[in-house]
């Protein structure tokens, strides 16, 4: 093979970067590791929070601390940390939350790994060390956690601490037992269901956040048209998706063309009648509530208002999608039928001020799931960054709700595991014991992290917990608020287990992947102005 | 370049001498051969079940993380002609039997590598490629001789499961190689023909999926489609189906001609009106009178025809692909129906169960057509941790399905692990002395390029290459035993046979021709002439 140390033949594009073995290996590791770094400082109850400013509009800031937030936003261009943003992602699209440990975790990983590769130790054995702890760890916080599917009202207790625990390391912390019963609520209206889409979250800036309020019902942002009933009862409502403007005719090719003014009056006028045909037949179906998804000009409008039907336009399509949910009316396009339509019905329909503005409220739904919860705050940043963080919460919920199995938190199963992997390496000989080792040691270094965040002597913290662990207090862990190991069932920080186990599974799943590459390959990037 | 015709006068066979780098003769053999050899080097790190994965960064900064040859050398951005016609040959191998695409190229590059030192001592490149020749004619030879033949039929199908995890033993998927490997062969057994040795690989259909992990990879005995029923109200499960599969729009006709229709008078304006309310209604009561309850259509829905469908209760979706759909129509037994009017009962397809189905907290949907009447079609649904995985997975299995089908076709395997290449090195080796002329020494060098496969598997494994391989080359000799190979995985033993380890007759007859037919052609060209200022 001498020859290849010749002159390595140029094959690749120009612009295109090749890095090899060692230097591609170094290149995955410093941009992951930045990568979990920045995000570190995030994590835990007294994790701080990030501005992300966009960089068409200065002014056009969030500050956050979810995970998948910050790295959503964040341009990068090393293929490690695009691997480390992908799974923070689908954490998030999957289960809600723990977005920013799962990231860490992996930078953990990696980070040791980067140790023991210094020590000569193959990446293919690494990884088989690590698969193997990454077994053993998925097994033991199986075998801790509590499954209370049989018993539902123990399950709504432990929903409420979840629903803190996940709030506490957010902007909603001082009013979490707040937002963790609006949270609980609204989930517990689903019975069951995952489906978010009927519990609508609806900001309004003004007031604190501590007077948001869940509203029975559902909350329509919208007006009512002019003249109208602002009070319905018994509502019978038509839920629709038609033109109200124009009708435009669909046939193609056809236009209009006329002679005479007196024959563009005409059609004028027949078109007129159409309408407001179209309008008879709406109000045909007996209803004295119409909404569409399209604008409703003004002619149809009086045309309702003269009927004494109340009517609602531009509600746009995931509002109409809630609406026919909610009111458990079809969304129809065609009015020739009526007896073939299934209204929808509300009990109540009327318009409601919160601040400053108006807001329809139909209360008494067919579907009594619906609910929508008000935030309110001081600011859009503040709201942006509650709605984020009661996603998280309901999303996590209401995943629980299907999978009621519940870890202690506070850093307590992250030490369990890590003793059954380090309990597990001891009788495993080879070089893949090291690996498992340090799989160990990384899972240790999250708790480390959290009480690093909240301003703690964290190695001391750590290494009390770690031998109350080896003492058999297998519940305990850090009170980040009291600075101090205790017992973690005392002070009520559960976790849903699929999160641990999401968070477990994509580390070490995108860790490997890293681990595997030994070459990259840049292509050059597409050129601007060509073609 | 300039010469004189027989009166004297120059004339220029090559035009702007000056703006043309050239490289002839040996040099240009090297320079070839060096190119080809880099790739080559690049490749080697992947082979093998610890070999390496290399991650891919495109033009808009996507990645891709693979350890499957031909996927590296397509996504490379090759610019020197040599490397590209590696690429070629990878792809070559891909579509041919969709397995070894890194080992072929490895081949060719020792096959040049080998011929670089023949070079040198002066034998001329048509002896080597001669040379190349007969030695391939008698590496292929002995495979037959050496290949084992496996038995398996649709009930029992563990010989098969095993050749698929060989193939999946060296990609990421391998911590769920059992699971991964029995759906493939599933899959394959699903919709083979075993009588005819045939399998349709458009009927398996690899659908991939972020969330969860690879280990939640299922095998789903019908279609996906990626989308969602047209009405929000529409039921969201239809038991025993009776599909439409439509290829015209709900909507009013769009004559291609270009036409103008002039609307002059009210009473014109009024019949419009009305022959457009009866388009909706007419081509909704031709579904509904067809018999029909599951309307798909390849494309758009007007919102009016959209909810008369609801009425109608004809639950219907919208904008499936045309590849969709074709596969829809081959597993429920539909026929696709261009117009409305040719619409009728017997045109209709069957299934058994279709339901929509939501994912994880987003709002993504998509509908599972199961229990179709012609039930040889099947999905797998691959999942994973990120998208990179899940491209990674998808690429894995369709090297499974290939090795999967190449035994259906023909059963008959050889030994991985090396084994294969190492014995027929020795058999060529033996060969070789009995062939008079210079022949011999490239035959013999084609002998030592067999070996380079063994010596990256053996690398990349961490062993002492060289020494495990020539431990091994000593031991088949010795017991005469061929199935001998490299233990990659540290498993105790070298018999390939034990550890399951084998490759398709086939895909290593295949990759032995097409690596010595590249060989033979970059030995060929001794003049390379290309215009400067590009590089």
């Amino acid at each position: 093979m001498s020859t290849e140390a010749f002159q390595p033949a140029r094959i690749l594009n120009q612009g295109s970067t090749q890095e090899k073995a060692e230097g591609a290996r170094l290149s995955n590791f410093i941009g992951a590791i930045a990568l979990s770094d920045l995000i570190s400082t995030t994590l835990g109850p007294k994790g701080m929070d990030k501005i992300l400013q966009s960089p068409s509009n200065l002014l056009d800031s969030t500050i956050t601390n979810d995970g998948a937030t910050i790295l959503g936003s964040i341009q990068i261009s090393n293929a490690a940390a695009k691997i480390l943003i992908e799974i923070s992602k689908v954490q998030d699209d999957e289960i809600g939350d723990g977005t920013t440990s799962v990231v860490v975790l992996a930078g953990e990983l990696l980070k040791e790994a980067e140790k023991l590769i210094h020590k000569r130790i193959h990446p293919q054995t690494i990884i088989k060390g690590f698969r193997l702890a990454k077994d053993i760890a998925l097994k033991k916080l199986r075998s801790v956690s509590q499954d209370y599917s049989e018993n539902q009202e123990e399950l709504k207790k432990y929903l409420k601490k979840i629903a803190m625990t996940i709030f506490s390391t957010k902007i909603l912390t001082p009013y979490k037992s707040l937002f963790a019963d609006l949270a609980v609520d609204s989930i517990l209206r689903l019975k069951g269901s995952t489906n978010l889409e009927s519990i609508q979250i609806l900001k309004k800036t003004g007031g604190l956040l501590k007077e948001s309020y869940i509203e029975e019902g559902f909350v329509l942002d919208k007006k009512i048209g002019v003249g109208q009933p602002k009070r319905i009862e018994n509502a019978k409502i038509l839920v629709a998706n038609t033109s109200m403007d124009y009708d435009k005719i669909k046939i193609f090719g056809s236009r209009v063309v006329v002679n005479s003014s007196s024959k563009l009056a005409e059609i004028e006028e027949e078109e007129k009648k159409k309408m407001l045909r179209k309008c008879q037949k709406i109000v045909d179906h007996g209803i004295n509530v119409f909404i569409n998804r399209q604008l409703i000009y003004n002619l149809p409008e009086q045309f309702f208002t003269d009927n004494g039907v109340m009517s609602i336009e531009h509600a746009d399509f995931a509002g109409i999608e809630r609406l026919s949910l909610v009111t458990g009316g079809e969304i129809v396009s065609t009015f020739d039928h009526p007896e073939l339509v299934t209204l929808g019905t509300a009990k109540l329909i009327e318009e409601i001020m919160i601040g400053e503005d108006k807001l329809i409220r139909f209360s008494g739904c067919k579907e009594p799931s619906a609910c929508t919860i008000i935030l309110r705050g001081s600011s859009k940043q503040i709201l942006d960054e509650a709605e984020r963080s009661l996603h998280d919460g309901l999303a996590v919920l209401s995943q629980m709700v299907k999978n009621p199995k519940i870890v202690l938190g506070a850093g307590c199963t992250e030490i369990i595991m890590a003793q059954a992997i380090e309990e597990a390496a001891k009788e495993t000989s080879g070089k893949i014991q090291i690996a498992m080792e340090s799989f160990a040691r990384a899972l240790t270094r999250i708790p480390t992290i959290i009480a690093n965040n909240a301003g703690y002597d964290a190695e001391q913290l750590v290494s009390e917990l770690k031998t109350k662990h080896y003492k058999g207090n297998n519940t305990f862990g850090i009170d980040v608020m009291g600075g101090k190991v205790c017992d973690v069932q005392k002070i009520g920080v559960f976790e849903s287990l699929l999160v641990k186990e999401g968070m477990l599974l994509k580390a070490s799943e995108a860790t490997e992947m890293i681990l595997r590459v030994d070459t990259i390959m840049n292509s050059a990037p597409r050129r601007r102005g060509m073609n | 370049m300039l010469r004189y015709d027989s009166s004297g006068k120059p004339f220029i066979i090559i035009r702007d001498q000056d703006q043309k780098e050239r490289l002839t003769g040996s040099e240009a053999r090297k320079a070839n051969i060096l190119a080809a050899m880099t790739v080559a080097n690049l490749m080697k790190t992947s082979i093998g079940p610890l070999g390496m994965d290399k991650i891919l960064v495109d033009q808009d900064g996507e990645v891709t993380a693979t350890n499957d040859g031909a996927t590296i050398l397509k996504n490379m951005q090759v610019e020197n002609p040599i490397a590209k016609l590696l690429v070629e040959l990878s792809q070559g191998q891909d579509d041919e039997i969709g397995d070894g695409t890194t080992s072929v190229v490895v081949l060719a590059g020792a096959l040049l590598e080998e011929s670089l030192s023949l070079l040198e001592k002066g034998i001329h490149p048509s002896k080597i490629s001669e040379g190349y020749e007969k030695a391939c004619d008698i590496a292929v030879k002995h495979l037959i001789s050496i290949c084992d033949k496996i038995e398996f039929d649709k009930e029992n199908c563990g010989s098969l499961i095993k050749a698929a995890k060989t193939s999946l033993g060296s990609k990421i998927v391998n911590q769920y190689t059992d699971k991964i490997a029995k759906i493939s062969v599933e899959a394959v057994l699903a919709v083979a023909d075993l009588e005819r040795k045939d399998v349709r690989f458009d009927l398996i259909k690899l659908e991939g999926k972020t969330g969860g992990t690879l280990g939640e990879t299922e095998l789903i005995d019908g279609i996906i489609i990626p989308k969602n029923f047209s009405h929000p109200q529409m039921p969201k499960q239809i038991k025993n189906a009776k599909i439409a599969i439509l290829t015209c729009p709900f909507e009013p006709p769009k004559p291609k001609t270009g036409h103008k229709l002039d609307i002059d008078s009210v009473k014109k304006y009024k019949e419009l009106l009305e022959i457009e309310q009866n388009y909706f209604k007419e081509m909704t009561d031709l579904v509904k009178k067809s018999g029909a309850t599951l309307v798909l259509c390849q494309w758009g829905f007007d919102d009016e025809a959209n909810h008369l469908l609801l009425q109608k209760e004809l639950p219907s979706v919208r904008w499936v692909s045309g590849t969709d759909i074709e596969l829809i129509a081959i597993a429920t037994g539909a026929r696709i129906v261009p117009r409305f009017s040719e619409l009728t009962e017997k045109k209709l397809g069957k299934a058994g169960m279709v339901t929509e189905k939501s994912i994880g907290t987003t709002d993504e949907k998509m509908i599972v057509i199961e229990k179709c009447s012609n039930t040889k079609t099947v999905t797998i649904l691959v999942k994973g941790g990120n998208k990179m995985v899940v491209e990674e997975g998808k690429r894995s299995i369709h090297d499974a399905l290939c090795v999967t089908r190449n035994l259906i076709k023909d059963n008959r395997i050889v030994y991985g692990g090396g084994a294969a290449e190492i014995s027929c090195s020795v058999a060529v080796n033996k060969a070789s002395k009995e062939i008079k002329g210079i022949e011999q020494y490239s035959i013999r060098a084609f002998s030592e390029a067999l070996l380079s496969v063994p010596i990256a598997l053996a690398s990349n494994s961490g062993l002492n290459s060289l020494e495990a391989v020539s431990e091994i080359q000593l031991k088949q000799m010795k017991d005469k035993k061929p199935f001998l190979g490299i233990d990659c995985l540290s498993k105790g033993t070298d018999n390939m046979k034990e550890q399951n380890v084998f490759d398709t007759l086939r895909g290593k007859i295949q990759q032995f021709l097409l690596a010595t037919q590249m060989a033979k052609m970059i030995l060929k060209i001794d003049d390379i002439i290309r215009p400067t200022g590009q590089y």
